[in-house]
């Protein structure tokens, strides 16, 4: 870990401009992925500026209807809070897929949408990763890439996005608001808040240097089942193979968002229209133009089997 | 103690305090943090800095350049070891790549530097500034590429064992099979990782670390620093597990003390979670071609064993094959276990080595036999059980008891329930199937010492080098010293784990509980018989119970003995030819219920049963945390673990907990252990022998089996994950 400065922010303006102030400098909160990172030198921010002592760590009703998410809100609170688990069950159930009750107890949900990969030639100081080392080359193309992305990726990269919440809030459409160093504010939709890796895959999210998130908003609810299901090798604390993450209506249309497959929660707005007709067409068309390698061609058939036994329960 | 004739009735056989299930005594250290492990061993010697291992970056070649200049600018930074300055090291008995490397470079994350600081913040981040450029190597990093490689011509060695014709038998065999079974790298991937605190004293070193063979370790570490080893002293008292990987000197404890020598003061160092699949030893992957030849009735007439595993020069192969050679019978037979050289980090010992990987595939191959056959697989092996060794029949098994932990099993999971038909039996998303297989594990026999010293107060304090490794060494050898001196455990207190002590077994192998017990037992006589002398009686006719020696009509407080002042007696037990003349091993049989996702394939572990048979329990509570704990080890390497190799590079890369997974709670379901009551004087005194690997050995076959009688899907290639049973499940509606 490299020596670093560190400062306390006030408010979120304050903490965005202080981080403008300082070339490099990250924002931290729970800390469960930066400061491992941190301490194998891959991350290596001169500065950090503690925002725990906003205060974002509520969640409140929104005028249309919706549920406003504070940014400091920890996972295992969003999880049981009796708004989220009545009206946005697939959140709640994503939220408890996750990670372990420690380190949910301590993550944000702003962090949880900043979580880097766990490829592990990225965890790997001595291998190519152009995500960590731009222009290093990618170590996992040609590699152990069973984890990886089949769908999304590049050149670059084939890593996934680690989170489950995010799949959640991208079934959801949620939206990631932020204070900028100037002090301006903005809605992201989360449908554009995480980016294909690209030739740029260091560049993970459209946030601006400094700019901070300030809260996660949801719509109003949606009705209809929420399904999250994750498959992984072992029962818990493991990262998904694939996840489907669904709200599924009695008349058979729904949503449907993927994690474990691509370098951000995959979603495909048109593949829905597929859902009436079933398990093999909506994935077909949610997977249309799919890469995947040798290792990991099975999670095309398992997203597609896994979609079937959601859809299944969604009736049942 | 010579032992070379079975045992007869001895003290142990009253049974007061041995054989009866018994709480840790260590347990209260270890429940309230105050048990001392290596790395917060902060008393024992002031001034301690902290090292930080860089590991080689490649997995084959040499170093070009390696600055340091940076890292020894760095604050708080004391000194910077490498093999440039390190002066002239030898290597250890054990130890198959140097533990220093450079300039070359033997396998990837080879120690290449330690950096010495003030705290252990400072030393890491000026370790991230020693620049190394390499010269890369070819590699040799496939073992099915070296084993094509190797060609037909390695097939038939002049080491595999051959008995009778197997060519012709297997050819004229009316039933037969010949698959072949692969089973990956394994890590040990124990809690606590490999950890020393080391300091000198002039010449002499003392290295507090983790490490399950005290004696072995002790020597190495003298020898790869080329001083005497009366001069070195280890004191290992507690190990957050081994299951192999702490048996012999590593990188910690020579790197500790090469940092303590530089720095001029003591000098703590743990390997980094990162660094440990690839720097320290793991189960090397086989790959294994089994043939079975039976007659239509079940009898097995052939049977072939081959397993390939691959090791850097000089190392040996995984024994995968020699379970093969005692388990089951049949009149001709060849086994042979062949190695490739790779330069993957080293391969050595981990959590029943040779049984675990080998029954894997042996007892998948049992399971497809008997389906082949139509016969019960419980029935098909109990229809070649075996009471003498198949290669050599004059010489007959100390106790086996296969047959009865398979009834008994059998019986008590409700094997009559099963649906032999494959994929036919439903619970709502979940196929459901049973499986079974055959354990086994050979009882190992090394002399073992211990020191028992009785005070005036009546306390017995036992010494020996002997650890506990989570495995409750403590309690064992407390009970048999309190059995022995006819004491309550509270009188008796063990001291374990430290060079100078009397030479032990050690824990591996699962050697330890029963060697280590009866160089106790050896001990405890002759301090017997020198309290008897002290007190005026003969030794042969004295009662030691409740705290007296009782003779005739006398009885005498057993400190009064060490009134004129404190006795001591030392001991050890050393085998005679048992072990050749009878064959001891330990048996079981593992029964296992998984239910498989019908849509994912996901495998989750229902219920699981062993029955073991392995001579006398000594503590049945602390036997049975032992075979729970294997037993998990064993749904581990059914379901999950695996090291993943980069055959470019040539280094294992998922090479932490994420990375590398090992069952957690929630994919442990209900175990049930059930001991047959057994004794075997053949073993030792104690008659007991090893049973902790014993848990471990079968279970991977019973998984894979259970999997196959749920899904009809027949996976040959461990982990048994999703992927390999996906394309064969039923389709969807």
């Amino acid at each position: 870990m490299r020596p670093f400065s560190y400062e306390r922010a006030r408010t979120p303006a304050d903490a965005a401009a202080a981080a403008a102030r300082t070339p490099g400098a990250k924002f931290i909160a729970g800390g469960t992925n930066l400061l491992d990172l941190m301490k194998l030198e891959i991350e290596t921010p001169p500065h950090l500026i503690d925002v725990n002592g906003l205060s974002l760590d509520t969640v409140a009703p929104t005028p249309d209807g919706g549920l406003r998410i504070g940014a400091l809100v920890r996972n295992t609170d969003l999880a049981a809070d009796d708004r989220v688990r009545r009206d946005y069950g697939l959140l709640s159930r994503a939220l408890l897929a996750g990670a372990s009750g420690q380190l949910r107890n301590k993550a944000t949900t702003a962090g949880n949408l900043l979580q880097r990969t766990r490829c592990p030639y990225f965890y790997d100081t001595a291998q190519p990763c152009n995500k960590r080392q731009p222009g290093s080359g990618c170590a996992a193309i040609g590699g152990f890439s069973r984890q990886l992305a089949v769908i999304g990726g590049s050149e670059a990269c084939i890593a996934t996005h680690p989170s489950d919440m995010a799949v959640a809030m991208r079934a959801l459409d949620a939206t990631v608001e932020t204070v900028r160093p100037d002090g301006a504010t903005r809605g992201i939709p989360i449908a554009e808040f995480h980016r294909l890796p690209g030739d740029t895959p260091h560049i993970e999210t459209a946030l601006e240097p400094g700019e901070l998130i300030t809260a996660v908003t949801l719509p109003k609810p949606l009705g209809g089942r929420h399904i999250y299901r994750k498959v992984r090798d072992r029962a818990s604390y493991a990262f998904a193979l694939v996840a489907v993450g669904a709200i599924l209506q009695p008349d058979g249309s729904g949503r449907v968002a993927l994690g474990g497959v691509a370098h951000k929660p995959w979603r495909v707005e048109a593949a829905e229209a597929e859902l009436p007709r079933g398990a093999k067409a909506a994935a077909a068309a949610l997977l249309a133009g799919a890469k995947p390698t040798p290792e990991n061609a099975f999670k095309l058939p398992l997203v597609e089997r896994t979609l079937a036994a959601v859809l299944a329960q969604a009736k049942g | 103690m010579k032992f070379d004739t079975p045992a007869t009735t001895n003290p142990i056989d009253q049974l007061k305090v041995v054989g009866v299930s018994t709480s840790r005594i260590d347990g209260p250290l270890k429940t309230t943090g105050t048990a001392p492990y290596a790395y917060e061993r902060h008393d024992v010697v002031p001034n301690q800095a902290y090292g930080y291992v860089v590991g080689a970056g490649i997995g084959k070649g040499r170093i070009a350049s390696l600055s340091v200049a940076a890292a020894k600018a760095a604050p708080g930074v004391l000194a910077v070891v490498t093999a440039d300055n390190a002066g002239k090291l030898g290597k250890g008995r054990l130890n198959i790549a140097k533990l220093l490397g450079g300039p070359e470079i033997d396998h990837y994350h080879q120690a290449v530097a330690l950096v010495v600081a003030e705290s252990f913040e400072q030393a890491r981040a000026a370790a991230q500034l020693i620049r190394v450029e390499y010269e890369r190597g070819e590699g040799r990093f496939d073992l099915a590429q070296a084993k094509a490689a190797m060609g037909d011509a390695a097939d038939a060695k002049k080491e595999d064992s051959n008995v009778g014709d197997f060519a012709a038998a297997f050819a004229a065999a009316p039933v037969k099979l010949d698959e072949t079974y692969r089973t990956p790298d394994q890590s040990h991937a124990m809690m606590e990782p490999h950890a020393t605190v080391a300091a000198w004293e002039g010449d002499r070193l003392t290295v507090w670390t983790s490490n399950q063979m005290v004696d072995w370790t002790t020597g190495d570490l003298a020898r790869t620093l080329g001083m005497p080893k009366e001069k070195v002293r280890l004191i290992s008292p507690f190990v957050g597990g081994g299951f192999g990987g702490k048996l012999f000197l590593r990188a910690d404890t020579l790197l500790a003390a090469l940092g303590a020598r530089a720095a001029g003061r003591p000098v703590k160092v743990a390997l980094q979670r990162p660094l440990m699949m690839n720097n320290t030893t793991h189960r090397p992957a086989t790959i294994q071609r089994i043939r079975i030849g039976a007659t239509a009735d079940g009898r097995i007439t052939a049977i072939a064993h081959e397993s390939w595993s691959g090791n850097l020069p000089d190392g040996k192969p995984e024994n995968a094959v020699d379970q093969t050679r005692l388990l089951y019978a049949g009149a001709n037979r060849l086994t042979g276990n062949r190695l490739a050289v790779l330069d993957l980090p080293e391969g050595n010992a981990m959590r029943a080595p040779g049984e675990a990987p080998g029954l894997m595939a042996l007892e998948i191959a049992m399971d497809e036999m008997a389906e082949r056959l139509g016969l019960d697989p419980v029935e098909f092996r109990i229809r070649n059980d075996t009471q003498v060794d198949p290669e050599k029949p004059e010489r007959p098994f100390s106790k086996r008891q296969l047959v009865e932990c398979l009834r008994v099993g059998a019986e008590r999971f409700g094997w009559d329930k099963r649906n032999p038909r494959p994929g036919a039996t439903r619970d709502g998303d979940w196929l459901v199937g049973i499986g079974m297989a055959a354990a086994f594990r050979n009882n190992l026999l090394t002399k073992s010492a211990a020191r028992v010293r009785l005070d005036t107060r009546g306390v017995v304090t036992v010494e020996t080098d002997m650890t506990d490794i989570g495995t409750g060494s403590y309690t064992i050898i407390a009970q048999t010293a309190a059995e022995m001196m006819g004491v309550g455990l509270d009188r008796v207190v063990v001291r374990l784990g430290d060079s100078s002590f009397p030479v032990s077994a050690g824990s591996g192998g699962q050697w330890g509980a029963n060697n280590a017990t009866a160089g106790v037992y050896a001990a405890c006589v002759k301090l017997r018989e020198a309290v008897a002398q002290r007190l005026g009686v003969n030794s042969a006719d004295a009662q030691f119970a409740d705290g007296q020696v009782r003779s005739g009509n006398r009885s005498v407080p057993l400190a009064q003995a060490a009134g004129g002042g404190e006795l001591s007696a030392e001991d050890a037990i050393e085998y005679g030819d048992l072990g050749k003349r009878y064959q001891q091993s330990t048996f079981g049989g593992h029964f296992v219920e998984v239910a498989v996702d019908a849509a994912t394939g996901e495998t989750r572990v229902r219920r699981m049963l062993a029955v073991c048979a392995a001579g006398r329990i000594l503590n049945p509570l602390s036997a049975r945390s032992q075979v729970i704990g294997a037993m998990t080890m064993g749904v581990g390497a059914a379901l999950m673990e695996e090291l993943a190799v980069d055959t470019r590079s040539g280094f294992f890369v998922n090479h932490d907990l994420a990375g590398y997974e090992v069952p957690v709670h929630a994919d442990i379901p209900h175990q049930e252990v059930i001991f047959l009551d057994e004794t075997d004087p053949i073993s030792s005194p104690m008659k007991a022998k090893g049973v902790g690997e014993l848990g471990l050995c079968g279970v991977g076959a019973a998984v894979a089996n259970a999997v196959y009688n749920a899904t009809g899907v027949r996976v040959r290639d461990y982990p048994v994950t999703l992927d390999k049973l996906l394309d064969r499940l039923p389709p969807l509606a």
